[in-house]
């Protein structure tokens, strides 16, 4: 036989044969992995599903023109929009503003695209129904108190699209919407329907887009497009996207605290394990040093010991650190969580790093046993 | 040359005399007993035959070198290497298995052999129960397993704690008989005991009291 199967038939038979003490350590090196591998899954995905959560909130970018005169050209925003990643871009809502008039009072009219608005803007809650057809309306919730109107309504409108022209557009009211904004100040209808009335198309005064990326990744595709499409300058919403960063970072921050942790937590668990392993087994360590071990022999028995705990924690730890990942994702997200192999391979290091910096200290202690004093005879 | 030397050899605990101003010299094949009462001194100057402990004061030379100022690392070498200790509560290692056991002492040594293990354990009479843990063995076999794993890496010296201090007389004999049959083949065998009986195995008596040498005879002179 070789050496290093009789090292491996010592370590073995020193975990197998003492299950119950080791069992302790080997379950907190698997609990330790499982936090690990869990909450590694859920901070490397968390851009992720948090990116989804919070476009729930709104548009996190908005194209302008670079103009002086504030329209842009609906070509010039189709090309930034392609420009977007196809799988993180959630909506994009352009947005005409013009004045019209009710009972010689002006309001504000936007034409929009009601089916980009649903994505983009999912807070926008309605009384009634969406506008279905070119001449039907939301009005903002301030209007409909101040004017008495309300879904179902049909109201007169007066519209002055060129100088000195002037006709009136009878339009149903399909619904008021309320978003404790500036929107429940305003009148919203098609795009189309608008462009019909105005008699002019192809221009909006901004276009609101909503995209599943947040801090440095916003930034850079901004950029991108503002040096790649002149006739747009690309702006963050500074309230959506820095909070989505902050809350993003804040959670990345609470999930690295709880893991390091956890992970200490089981530092001391194994260590102190293998301290009273130790100590328990000073009289083993003193006959092996008896009949010819040197200190090199009995650290390479207790680490082999430390680093086979570790390969047995980071194994089980793997599979229920996955199951704990998915169970943390569906509850919190109501979504599966990805693994990535990386993370095993990251698991199996912390798993290796932790339990061997945990049997330093006993293992230390083991080096200084000294024959003579454990082998006394009684 | 002898195959033991202790000059002039003292040790203290503190203000305790352990042993004070030992010589004493074995030969080569010799079987010397070291007896004496509880706190005489032998466990003491075991540890001292047996590198695990050093003298405060004298000289050791085991196998014409002088160990007396060696460091723990070339200690535990000559323990590997010239030593078989045989000690009264056996200390076997309780997860390994009896062949394992006397494997072990290989491992530290230098190459596994499990055939020449097997061959050490029939030399004890314990082929049958190489596969069993210590704690399936008798007093006496564990004993036997003891001696088995001493002798494994063919030592220069046996040195032997109270070896039957804690069996029964069947055993006792037992283990007396494989120490006769080792001596026979030329083995040099110290052993430590309390017990008249054990001692009168030997060649040769060393007594200590207070650790103090008091006597040094031949068992043929003792009887006589």
């Amino acid at each position: 036989m070789v050496r290093h199967a009789m090292f491996f038939r010592i370590v073995v038979s020193s975990l197998i044969r003492r299950r119950s003490r080791m069992l302790v350590a080997l379950l907190a090196v698997v609990i330790g992995a499982t936090v690990f591998l869990g909450m590694g899954a859920v901070y490397y995905d968390i851009p992720r599903q948090m990116g989804r959560e919070f476009r729930s909130y709104g548009a996190n970018l908005i194209f302008v023109s670079s103009g002086s005169n504030s329209i842009l050209n609906l070509d010039d925003a189709k090309q930034a929009i392609e420009m977007l990643p196809a799988d993180k871009l959630v909506g994009a809502s352009p947005f005409r503003y013009e004045t019209i008039y009710y009972n010689m009072q002006g309001l504000t009219v936007a034409g929009t695209d009601f089916s980009a608005v649903k994505k983009t803007s999912p807070y926008w809650q309605i009384q009634g129904e969406w506008p279905q057809k070119d001449d039907e309306i939301l009005i903002g919730t301030d209007i409909a108190e101040h004017t008495r109107q309300y879904a179902g309504s049909f109201i007169t409108v007066e519209i002055l699209p060129t100088k000195g022209s002037k006709f009136a557009k009878e339009l149903k009211i399909s619904g008021v919407v309320r978003t404790g904004g500036a929107e429940d100040g305003f009148v919203f209808m098609s795009m189309a329907g608008l462009e019909a009335l105005m008699g002019t198309s192809g221009t909006a005064n901004v276009v609101e887009i909503s995209i599943a990326a947040a801090g440095e990744e916003i930034s850079r595709l901004a950029e991108t497009i503002q040096a790649e499409v002149p006739g747009i300058i690309p702006r963050l919403v500074k309230r959506i996207a820095d909070s989505e960063t902050t809350v993003l970072s804040k959670l990345q921050v609470l999930v690295c605290l709880v893991t390091g942790v956890v992970l200490f937590l089981t530092m001391i668990c194994v260590g102190t394990t293998m301290m009273t392993v130790v100590m328990e087994r000073s009289r083993e360590i003193g006959l092996k040093k008896a009949i010819g071990a040197g200190n090199r022999a009995i650290i390479a028995e207790f680490m082999g010991e430390g680093i086979t705990l570790a390969l047995g924690g980071w194994l089980l730890g793997t599979g229920s650190g996955y199951f704990f990942a998915q169970v943390v994702s569906m509850s919190v997200f109501s979504r599966g969580v990805a693994l990535p192999f990386f993370l095993v391979l990251l698991t199996l290091g912390a798993s290796l790093a932790v339990t061997v910096s945990a049997s330093l200290i006993p293992v230390a202690m083991a080096t200084d046993v000294e024959p003579a004093a454990v082998l006394r005879g009684e | 040359m002898n195959i033991l030397e202790l000059n002039g050899v003292s040790m203290t605990y503190g203000s305790v005399k352990a042993l004070q101003h030992i010589s004493l010299t074995v030969r080569p094949g010799e079987w010397v007993s070291i007896m004496g009462a509880s706190g005489s001194g032998k466990t003491t100057m075991m540890n001292i035959v047996g590198c695990m402990n050093k003298a405060t004061h004298g000289s050791v030379i085991l196998d014409g070198e002088n160990i007396s100022r060696l460091n723990a690392r070339d200690l535990t070498t000559i323990r590997r290497d010239k030593i078989g200790l045989i000690f009264q509560q056996f200390h076997l290692i309780s997860y390994l298995t009896a062949v394992e056991n006397v494997m072990i002492a290989q491992y530290y040594h230098s190459m596994v052999d499990e055939k020449e293990a097997t061959q050490a354990l029939e030399r004890v009479g314990l082929t049958s129960r190489a596969k069993h843990l210590p704690c399936q063995l008798s007093g006496g076999e564990q004993q036997r397993l003891c001696i088995a794993r001493a002798l494994i890496n063919y030592p220069k010296l046996i040195l032997a704690d109270e070896p039957t201090g804690n069996l029964d007389e069947t055993n006792q004999n037992t283990v007396m008989d494989i120490f006769h049959q080792l001596h026979k083949e030329g083995s040099t065998i110290i052993v430590v005991t309390h017990s008249p009986e054990v001692a009168a195995h030997g060649q040769r008596v060393v007594s200590l009291e207070f650790g103090r040498l008091v006597g040094d005879a031949s068992t043929q002179q003792i009887r006589a």
